[in-house]
């Protein structure tokens, strides 16, 4: 199961590098389908950042969406600036506010390494701040998930006004290219979708070799048995902290693929509702095995996206029931349930092995 | 004897918890090269003494002194553990998720640098991991999850955490609780083996043929003081010490 992480990181890397090469072949591709995939790559991402914390060094954060959308939100300011500046209109926003310019902070956002630079600086100095403050104070378990909780919803709340230059309850929206690819071509959405599918795939490997390499198992040691880690002489804050930013990270990164495909971002990606969904992902598909989380965030996000086209008002019933059922029957997820299923398998493989030597 | 010598030195510590005093005005001196009991009843203050020296309880008033030299009012658990004060836990205290080897491999680096700390193990630390699975009987459980020892190896596992760090002090909190003989008897002459000047050990258990076997002194705590302190045999025909601790066992038994 685990030697699994590499095989699919490979596979997940080439898929999406021949996507986009057949992209610049002018190969055609649904549209639909492409944005579908990527979008589910982006939550995968989403989810093997929250797997990294939550399953491998025990810190459940209910705020990951306020990662999720910074990222999110500095590509949408890229996305907008670069529109404005090609077609001469202004974004909704600012006809709003009655501004004639964009405000001083999307200074340079037009260029896409500076774009990937503040990313960075955001999102690590965000969780540096927030990560020091509470693995010092010694804050765990449920206490530390509702201030994250209340973290998110403070952004949220902030991103509604309207007067801050990040779209407010309408959000941000009228994205016109992307690296010079218009957003009407088909060829964009299989690159995105492929670029996506390549983030994810490298990203897996990287969390997977983070997890197998000596600080890995000071994160697996956190998780069991952190006090008897200080009391060997070593400062849980740091091994936290680490795991803590490199995941803030894939978040980031996970919302700065996701906008550009949905088009839109806005406040309700900071509602609890999604930041709950992403540990809904991980506890279903398997905390502490990074393809499950992967797997629960394709099985979840894909289920939700054909139901509530079919039956809208139920998906709600039915995700509460997949949970529980899960909570109840598998505790660790589908990945308890292929281990279940592969010693069963084994077991009937190896029984008439056994009754020949007896 | 220089101060040197002095492996932890405390003098008028109190410890309380509101307005119950556990500990009151104690002073008491572990010397290196000595294996020293502590006994008493329940609700002595045996396992709060472990509390305040590893930093887990904070004290009111009083010193605690490290080596001779190193005063650790201030300092938090890691920092205190860094100055060579191992400790293991009543309840077997280890990694049960992770292999037998992984824990040796946690603890060796745990006192180290935060850099140094995620190298890979040298040749020289390999050596070390294998000499301490030899030395507490698991060197065949190596690649073994942890979780799955029996609950003696447990507690050996829990002892060869702390001397692969090389420590300078042992605090063993309960080492043979739940142990059948034989066990007791491997322990026994384990902590024999670690003995040595430059290592002190502090055995809190309430087997007295255990204590009495590998201590070489012993202080009876009673109501978060000093009760009497020397070697067992004095303290077992102690008239006070048969009131309040031993006689109460014989009873009970």
């Amino acid at each position: 199961m685990l030697r699994s992480s590499e095989k699919f990181a490979v596979i997940f890397f080439l898929a999406g590098s021949l996507l986009v090469m057949a992209s610049f072949m002018g190969i055609e591709t649904s549209t639909y389908l492409m944005n579908l995939i990527g979008q589910i790559a982006a939550f995968s991402l989403l989810a093997l950042s929250l797997d990294l914390i939550w399953g491998f060094c025990g810190i459940l954060s209910l705020g990951h969406g306020l990662y999720f959308a910074i990222g999110g939100y500095l590509v949408a300011m890229h996305l907008v600036k670069v529109a404005f500046e090609k077609t001469g209109t202004p974004p909704d926003f600012m006809l709003f506010m009655g501004w004639e310019e964009l405000p001083a902070y999307y200074f340079g956002i037009e260029s896409f390494a500076y774009l990937l630079f503040i990313v960075f600086v955001v999102t690590l100095s965000v969780s540096l701040i927030f990560g020091y403050f509470s693995f010092r104070s010694r804050v765990t378990g449920v206490y530390f998930a509702i201030i994250t909780q209340a973290l998110v919803y403070m952004a949220m709340l902030f991103m509604f006004r309207n007067d801050t230059g990040f779209g407010g309850n309408n959000g941000m929206t009228g994205f016109s290219e992307i690296f010079g690819l218009n957003f009407r071509e088909n060829k964009t959405a299989t690159v995105l979708c492929g670029i996506s599918l390549a983030v994810l795939g490298l990203s897996l490997l990287g969390c997977k070799k983070l997890v197998d390499a000596p600080l890995g198992r000071f994160m697996r040691a956190v998780k069991e048995d952190e006090s008897r880690l200080r009391f060997l002489g070593f400062d849980t804050v740091y091994v936290k902290l680490t795991a803590w930013c490199i995941s803030a990270i894939l978040a980031a990164i996970a919302g700065l693929l996701y906008v550009p495909q949905v088009g839109i971002i806005n406040p309700r990606v900071l509602s609890p509702e999604l930041s709950i969904e992403i540990a809904v992902w991980v506890a279903i598909g398997g905390r502490g095995s990074l393809i499950g989380a992967i797997f629960g965030a394709v099985v979840v996000s894909g289920l939700k996206f054909i139901l509530t086209g079919l039956v809208p008002e139920l998906w709600p019933f039915i995700l509460a029931i997949l949970v529980v059922g899960i909570v109840i029957y598998l505790p660790n997820g589908f990945s308890d349930g292929v281990k279940v299923f592969s010693s069963n398998a084994r077991s009937l493989v190896s029984a008439p092995h056994r009754k020949l030597q007896s | 004897m220089t101060k040197f010598d002095q492996a932890i030195y405390v003098s008028g510590l109190n410890v309380s918890f509101g307005a119950f005093s556990v500990l009151k005005n104690l002073s008491w001196l572990v010397n290196f090269g000595e294996v020293k009991g502590v006994i008493g009843p329940n609700g002595a203050g045996k396992t709060t003494l472990l509390d305040a020296l590893t930093g887990k309880t904070e004290y009111q008033t009083g010193d605690i002194v490290v080596r001779g030299r190193h005063n650790i009012k201030d300092a938090n658990e890691p920092a205190i553990a860094r100055l060579g004060l191992g400790r293991k836990f009543q309840k077997p205290s280890i990694f049960s998720g992770l292999s037998v080897f992984e824990n040796l491999e946690i603890a060796l680096r745990s006192g180290k640098a935060i850099l140094q700390s995620i190298n890979q193990l040298s040749p020289h630390e390999q050596k070390k991991i294998n000499e301490t699975a030899i030395l507490i009987g698991l060197s065949d459980c190596l690649g073994k999850d942890a979780g799955t020892l029996a609950h003696g190896q447990k507690q050996w596992l829990e002892i060869g955490m702390l001397i692969v760090a090389n420590p300078a002090v042992l605090l063993l909190d309960e080492p043979v609780a739940g142990m059948n003989g034989e066990e007791r008897t491997k322990t026994a002459a384990l902590i024999d083996k670690l003995k040595g000047p430059e290592m002190a050990i502090v055995v809190v258990e309430h087997d007295m043929q255990f204590v009495e076997t590998v201590c070489d002194s012993v202080t009876v705590l009673h109501d978060g003081q000093i009760l009497v302190e020397g070697p067992m045999q004095a303290v077992k025909s102690n008239q006070q010490v048969i009131d309040v601790y031993l006689g109460r066992d014989s009873e009970n038994a």
